[in-house]
Formats: structure tokens, sequence, C-alpha cells
């Protein structure tokens, strides 16, 4: 799938949710689905600055491909990592920096965050992107 | 009148946030503000504005009245012996800054040695760290116990460790985090003795309790305006003259002077104008003065009654939650009773703050949650997070009770 039907498959599961109530109790599930990351993982390098909450995002490259996994100490904000985990891992540096992402605003979640939040989910798609970029940089395709 | 009387006044608790009734319980950030303020504030802005201090027309003069009545009114809450010790700033922030600076180039040399508390907010640390940057001098941390309380003892070990006491001892009054009330009279007593003076962080202090000056015999007392149910931008640095007039000037600017001769050099006006350069917030200085005014026209006694009788609630009710964690619980420490204003930081187990502050926000609930600048205190006790929710006068019992079954309802979606 690419990142764009991912992108789709989650505005359309968000769109059948009527309040919010119901779109953060999903968001929690998400984020109890993920699985945690081991200790070792959880490192300074890995900690994204600017999360009200604690968000490590971890990046494994193979075949050419990023694999992302990520934890946080918050329900909530794991839910929402969950989410750019399932849209970005397993695609190409380029297919990630040539990626448009809408499903943020078509789900109401960057309206919905208070703009400390929002910053802070700013601060992980960045982080996801240079570590992009530094790959693409590394092995130019 | 009773508390709902009091809530009348106040326009912003009767809205609705996300559909729900809003329930303001993040009052230790900042207030609501009484309707008084408010048209003081409307009226000004609309039609009494005038620059302060310089000009000799009326709404000069008007507005130059209103600033200064605001500081007759500070010195009697603060019973000050006098106007020229009342300084306006634009909140305790401000306050400190101001005071680190000026004290900091006055009296501090290479080598001196500051005490702060280590359950300071930021406010009430980073200025000195800098000011120890600046002048060289070092940082000793009068440390808490398990409970978060401070040992009078540790402070005499601070004060005898050297030859040379301490320049000064910087202290909150209560904790934004803990909510306990410290023994300041006490505490002033014993750095007195050593003839170190006493900075105080009054944020929460001027909020919830009768703050008087003279018979604490602070040197310093800071607080902010906004907080006490004033306009945001506001604040007051209460210093004692014998410092003032030694003191540098922080700011430079208008106002704050005698003379400017560009080759004879500059002479500085006398307290309080030498530490407010520049056009101060003279319509939030006057909102400031309203605010105060409404809280003398209160009975306080009801007040105090029905704070306490939140905290107590509050921390029964609390206390039943399982895995729910109260930092700073009143009581008796090392003789001295602490007493605790109704500001409720907690820890509970299987739920992140932030979390628990997101979903409580949907139910109408605004509550704050993350480190509460006071990131070493939270350290100390090795936690990175907590849920707080402060109450002011205006709060309900029955807010309260909304809180906590709220809470229990969100406790089950998250664990």
């Amino acid at each position: 799938m690419t990142i764009k039907d991912k992108q789709a498959q989650i505005v359309e599961e968000f769109s059948f949710m009527e309040d919010w109530m119901d779109k953060y109790e999903y968001l929690i599930e998400l984020g109890r689905k993920l699985p945690p990351l081991e200790d070792a993982s959880k490192t300074e390098k890995n900690l994204i600055k600017g999360c009200q909450s604690r968000v490590w995002l971890d990046v494994k490259r193979e075949d050419g491909r990023l694999y992302f996994r990520a934890d946080s100490d918050a329900l909530i904000t794991k839910g929402i990592v969950s989410l750019l985990v399932i849209v970005f891992s397993g695609h190409t540096p380029r297919e990630i920096l040539d990626a448009d992402i809408s499903f943020i605003d078509q789900i109401g979640l960057r309206e919905h965050l208070s703009p400390t939040r929002a910053n802070g989910l700013l601060s992980m798609i960045r982080q996801i992107q240079m570590y992009a970029l530094a790959a693409s940089a590394e092995n130019p395709a | 009148m009773n508390i709902a009387h009091i809530r009348e006044q106040f326009p912003a608790l009767h809205q609705k946030v996300h559909g729900k009734p809003l329930v303001y319980l993040d009052n230790g950030a900042t207030s609501q503000k009484p309707k008084m303020v408010l048209d003081v504030l409307q009226e000004m802005e609309g039609k009494i504005n005038g620059n302060i201090h310089r000009a000799v027309h009326y709404l000069s003069a008007q507005c130059t009245e209103r600033y200064e009545k605001a500081r007759t009114v500070v010195k009697d809450f603060l019973n000050a012996d006098s106007e020229d010790e009342i300084i306006f700033t634009s909140g305790t922030t401000a306050s400190l800054n101001l005071l680190a600076f000026s004290f900091g180039q006055t009296y501090v040399r290479p080598g001196d040695r500051i005490i702060v508390t280590e359950a300071e907010h930021h406010s009430n640390i980073v200025p000195w760290q800098m000011m120890c940057q600046r002048t060289g001098a070092l940082l000793e941390i009068w440390e808490v116990d398990d409970t978060g309380a401070l040992d009078p003892k540790k402070l005499e070990q601070i004060l005898d460790k050297s030859e040379e006491v301490p320049k000064l001892l910087a202290i909150t009054h209560i904790s934004n985090v803990l909510g306990l009330v410290n023994p300041l009279a006490e505490i002033i007593q014993i750095a007195h003795y050593y003839n170190v003076p006493v900075a105080v962080d009054g944020a929460q202090g001027i909020v919830h309790k009768k703050v008087d000056v003279r018979s604490l015999d602070a040197d310093f007392y800071a607080f902010s305006g906004h907080k006490l149910y004033g306009p945001t931008g506001t604040g007051v640095l209460y210093g004692k003259v014998k410092y003032l007039e030694e003191m540098a000037p922080w700011q430079g600017g208008g106002d704050m002077i005698e003379t400017v001769s560009l080759r004879k050099g500059t002479t500085y006006a006398q307290p309080p104008l030498k530490f407010e350069a520049g056009t101060a917030n003279f319509i939030g200085i006057a909102g400031l003065g309203a605010a105060i005014e409404f809280i003398n026209g209160l009975n306080i006694k009801l007040i105090e009654d029905h704070e306490n009788e939140i905290t107590q609630k509050a921390i029964e009710a609390l206390g039943q939650i399982d895995g729910c964690k109260i930092l700073g619980i009143p009581g008796t420490y090392y003789g001295k009773t602490y007493e605790k204003i109704p500001v409720f930081s907690m820890t509970i187990e299987g739920a992140h703050p932030s979390d628990i502050a997101t979903l409580l926000d949907r139910m109408g609930i605004a509550v704050r949650s993350g480190m509460l600048c006071a990131e070493p205190l939270l350290e100390r006790f090795g936690i990175t997070s907590v849920l707080r929710a402060s109450f002011a006068l205006y709060n309900t019992l029955e807010e309260l009770d909304f809180f906590v079954e709220s809470l229990k309802k969100v406790l089950k979606i998250l664990r």
C-alpha cells in the first residue's frame, strides 16, 4: 500500500467516529496495540524534543526501506505516533520525502490538539523526514 | 455573600467548552477575572487613556492618578511601610529577574553564595543561575525531604558552612506543585539571624494567604496580577527601601531617570520609579488595583473556610482512587504546621497525566499536566509529569465532585 492509500484508510476509519471522545478512545486502542520499544532503544538520541510527554522514535533500514518503531509514556501520544508509524514505515526515503501528509488535517487531529501538542506532532513528522533525508543522502536512489 | 454570588461576578466561568459547562481548575496557572476588573480595563482602553507621569493633560493625569492609587492599594494589601517599596512589573518572573539583576549588580561578588530551595518554580531558579553566571557567585540548594517539606536545620547547616554568609535566600511562599505553605516567618527569622536577606516568590502565596510583609519581615516579595484575579502582564516586586535605594537599576529608559546628559552622564530617579523604565502597563496595573479592591471586599474568613473544605475533601476523595498519589500532604513537619492550599498535583499509576488532562478537557474540565515549570522538584521525586487541579475562591464543592467522578471515568478508559 502506498503512503497515500494508507492515509486514505485512516481518514475513512476516523470518519465513522462521531465525537472526539470516540476518536481519543480509538487512538488509545492504537497506542495499546503498538509494541513497546525495549529500553535499549529508548535513548536520548531517539527521544523527540518538544513533546509534552516523552516520545521515542527508532528507525531501521532494510533493503532501501525505512522501518519505524516508536513508543511514548502517554497513551494518546502513542496512538498518534502509531498512526505515523503505520503511514511511513516500510517505505523508501524518496517516498517519505515526496509524501503529501494530509491525513492529520483531514481527520481534524491538528485542530483538536492543543498548540503545544500540535508542535509535538510536527516534531515527530520532522524527525521522520530527517531520517529519510539522511538515508537518501547516504544512498541516493 | 456566598460562593455562588462571587461566582456570578466572573463572566468567563459561565461558558461551555467542547459543548460542556466549563469547570476551570487551572487557577494555579492563571485565574479568571471579575467584572469589576474587566470594567476598569475596558473603560481605560476605550476612554481614559493617556501616558502616565509625563503630560499635564487631563487623560494623563487621570491615568497617573489611577496607577499611583493602585500602588497605595498594593502597599496596604501587603502592609508595606510606604509606596516607595512597591515596584510594578509585568509579573512574578519579571520581578524576580529584576531582583536577580539589580541585587546581583550591587551586592554579589565572585565566590558569594545564593541559596534557593529545591521546590522552586523555574522563575525562582533560572534568574539566580543567570545572576551566578554574571557575577561568579555559587548557587546553594536547600533540599526538600521525601514529603516535599523543608527542614530548617538544613538551612542552618548551609548558613553555618563557611565564614562568609550567603548573600540571599530565595524561597517560595507556597510551591506551585506541592501547595504547602512554607513557615515563612520562622524561615526568615533564621536567615536574618545570620544577616541573610530573604526574597519570596509569592505567585501562589499572595492568592491564598494574607501576606503582611512587615510581620513576616520579608526583604523582597514578588507576585503576579493574573493569578490574583487581575490582568495578565501585571506584577509587583515589594522590596525594603534600604535595598531599593542602593540597588542598581535593571532596565534603562524613560521615567526611571532624574537627569540625562550625554556629556555628564545620567542620574536615576528614586525607587520605585528607578525600576520602572519605559511606559508601564498602567491600564493593567489599574486593573490589578481593582482586583485587590475586589478581594478586600470579600469575607476572607468565608473564603479561607471554603478553600480549606475543598482541600480536605479533595485529599479524602482523591486518596480513594487506586494508585493516586498526591504531592504535598499537609501536616506537622519539623515541629511546624504545614497548611495546604487547594492545589493538588498527583501521579496516578497506569495513566499518564497528559492523557488524563486531554480526556478531562473533552468533559469541560481544565487542568494542568506536565512538569509545572518545576523540573528539579519533579526530578527529586523521580517523576517526569504530574496532573494538577488547582482551585480558586470561585470553585465549588460540586465542581470538586464532578472532577473526581470524571477522573474516575477517564481512568476506566486509560487503565
